[in-house]
């Protein structure tokens, strides 16, 4: 059996605030095999981003991580050194943010970013990184890719900036890319397109996805497997035909009932009652009570923990038995 | 949110780019004047050994507070002149324009390199570097900045390199403002973040990615810094503590001038004029400038 490209395992993030400590990642445990898509859902704020940027440890002040293994390839990525994680992203781990507008330097053509990533790396200097740019921005399926390698971000239109952040993130041949939104300030048709070219990515290359959205329809078609993020916890992780078919935690039952379904104008929208809790000061018990249709006393005393339902599935729920024994894993110290 | 900032980003980085900035500053028609009668000063400055009709030391004493050729007076080889030592004053103006410029740019660039460096540092790095530094500027805002450099002028007596330090002491303190400030900005910027997201090293986005976006802000201001240096040198050789009294300076003709205002006008009034008239332009380019670089100036 190979070991995963990426195993998390009680990953904790913590953000300093004035009001106290706010635990925007909660001891995650998510594995990803190589050539997988995970989709990490989950509403605003519930820490997948923060979870994405703590993989790349990319989590800057007054975030820090509190603890937790990021096992990637068989090293953990948080006892590595700064010089060494540079080396990782970009090259062996890519990231493609939200808002391409932003996230592309406005002061300098697409040339520059391009070519500025392979130079990190190693991976071409000069004419040759001239060429491999042209090159995957012809993969990214851009029109007139030479002519578009002088442009600069604002001479692009948003589905083009997200294509170039793409080309940028897959420019050293990534094993694993964490996209957080990818396709969020899109507009819908390039939404498919975005996601299409994406799942090409990930045939061609073998690419492992770590793919961060609230977007149940994306992670209905282009991921794997799914994980879903309340307060900071995964609260439950399944096969994307199981949780979409299946959901077991109320919270993802409540999500699934959010999205229209096309054809069925029968089944009514409802959303979830109540707001996200408040992360510095949280519920003593599960922290989805307050907002649970079916909660029990228990839940308000103690917080469940995750627990194993079949060997691929797991949730995080008092309605549940653990099918075997409890998730909770010992973090090795 | 995101829609608005975009719109004004997509707006900044029009001018960001060489070419769009050049379009939208050659439309401005004030700027451009001005901006050729900067180079022009800068021409006459550079080749004054040149295009000067006569040595600016040189005395003529059978021709001292000759007029200008156009009043009675005149001594037809000074074209603009002699003071009262019988010096071509059209010749010590041009001379004069080396100094003024001179100093203005080396002035400029020491506080632009030193501020904008230390700024950079101290908006990105924050933590002690930050407070000491933030705590030495906010003190040395307090100086009163001629007075500052007339003590230090009258200390070490005329003389170019003390001028330049004196001059440079204060300075740099606005570049390091402007450049803490836009950094700790962009530092924040998403693009920082991918940047870091591609393995990019902490000189490398600062050199390569937040410095492009913060230089456009500090080109304005080191223009405009450049006016207020050349008048601070003007007053300080006014004053007869800048610029030792060999080298022909501008300040130092008005100074000269002025016993003589009643009787013969021109000594103070050109070289004068030339202050003004070079101060003007800087400060009309530099305003050029703004409008196209500063996207908050050019809503207005």
């Amino acid at each position: 059996m190979s070991r995963p490209l990426l195993q998390v395992r009680e990953l904790s993030t913590q953000f300093s605030t004035y009001r106290g400590t706010l635990p925007a990642v909660d001891g995650v445990d998510l594995t990803i095999e190589r050539g997988e898509t995970l989709a990490l859902v989950g509403e605003s704020g519930c820490g997948k981003s923060v979870t994405a940027l703590s993989i790349m440890r990319l989590v800057r002040r007054p975030g820090r991580i509190a603890g937790g293994e990021v096992w990637f390839d068989g090293e953990d990525l948080l006892r590595k050194s700064q010089a060494e994680m540079r080396e990782l992203r970009g090259g062996r781990i890519a990231m493609v943010f939200q808002d391409p507008l932003s996230t592309l330097n406005p002061t300098l053509s697409v040339e520059n970013q391009i070519v500025e990533s392979l130079q990190i790396h190693g991976f071409a200097r000069g004419r040759a990184a001239r060429a491999r740019g042209v090159e995957l921005l012809e993969a990214m399926g851009i029109p007139a890719a030479r002519e578009r390698l002088h442009s600069y971000p604002h001479e692009l239109s948003g589905g083009m900036r997200q294509r170039v952040m793409l080309a940028i993130a897959v420019s050293c041949e990534p094993e694993l890319l964490i996209a957080d939104e990818p396709t969020t300030a899109l507009d819908v048709t390039l939404q498919a397109q975005i996601m299409d070219l994406l799942a090409r990515l990930k045939e061609e290359r073998r690419l492992a996805i770590l793919l961060i959205t609230h977007d149940l329809g994306i992670v209905s078609q282009f991921s794997d497997r799914a994980a879903v993020m309340y307060a900071g916890q995964i609260v439950e992780q399944a096969p994307v035909g199981d949780l979409l078919e299946e959901p077991l935690h109320p919270y993802t039952r409540g999500l699934l009932r959010c999205v229209p379904r096309v054809g069925r104008p029968d089944i009514p929208l409802t959303p979830i009652e109540g707001s996200v809790p408040d992360m510095v000061s949280l519920p003593r018990g599960c922290r989805f009570a307050p907002r649970c249709p079916e909660v029990m006393d228990r839940c308000r005393e103690a917080a469940p923990a995750l627990c194993d339902r079949g060997p691929e599935r797991s949730v995080r729920c008092y309605l549940y038995r653990a099918a075997g024994q409890t998730a909770a894993r010992q973090g090795s110290a | 949110m995101a829609e608005q900032v975009s719109e004004e980003e997509a707006l900044a980085s029009v001018a960001a780019t060489a070419p769009g900035m050049v379009r939208l500053l050659l439309g401005n028609r004030v700027a451009v004047i001005a901006g050729l009668v900067v180079v022009a000063f800068l021409a006459v400055g550079l080749f004054a050994p040149v295009l000067a009709p006569r040595d600016p030391n040189t005395q003529h004493p059978e021709a001292i507070r000759a007029a200008p050729f156009w009043q009675a007076g005149a001594d037809a080889r000074f074209l603009l002149g002699t003071d009262s030592l019988g010096r071509d004053l059209l010749s010590r103006i041009m001379y004069g324009a080396r100094v003024s410029i001179l100093l203005g740019v080396a002035v400029v660039l020491l506080t632009l390199v030193a501020g904008a460096g230390l700024g950079m540092l101290a908006g990105y790095f924050r933590g002690w570097f930050d407070a000491v530094m933030s705590r030495i500027v906010d003190t040395l805002l307090a100086f009163p900045f001629l007075i500052f450099a007339l003590a230090i002028m009258a200390a070490t007596g005329p003389n170019l390199m003390a001028l330049v330090l004196a001059l440079a002491f204060k300075g740099w303190v606005d570049f390091y403002r402007v450049a803490r400030g836009d950094v700790l900005a962009a530092r924040a910027a998403d693009y920082v973040t991918a940047a870091r997201g591609v393995g990019a090293s902490t000189p490398h986005i600062l050199l390569s990615e937040i410095l492009p976006n913060i230089v456009p802000p500090l080109i304005v201001l080191a223009t405009l810094r450049m006016a207020t240096i050349i008048i601070a040198e003007a007053s300080l050789s006014f004053l007869g503590i800048g610029v030792p009294p060999s080298i022909p300076a501008w300040g130092t003709m008005v100074a000269d001038g002025r016993a003589d205002i009643g009787s013969a006008w021109w000594i103070a009034t050109f070289p004068g004029l030339a202050i003004l008239l070079l101060v003007l332009s800087v400060n009309l380019f530099g305003e050029g400038l703004r409008d196209v670089l500063d996207p908050r100036m050019r809503k207005s």
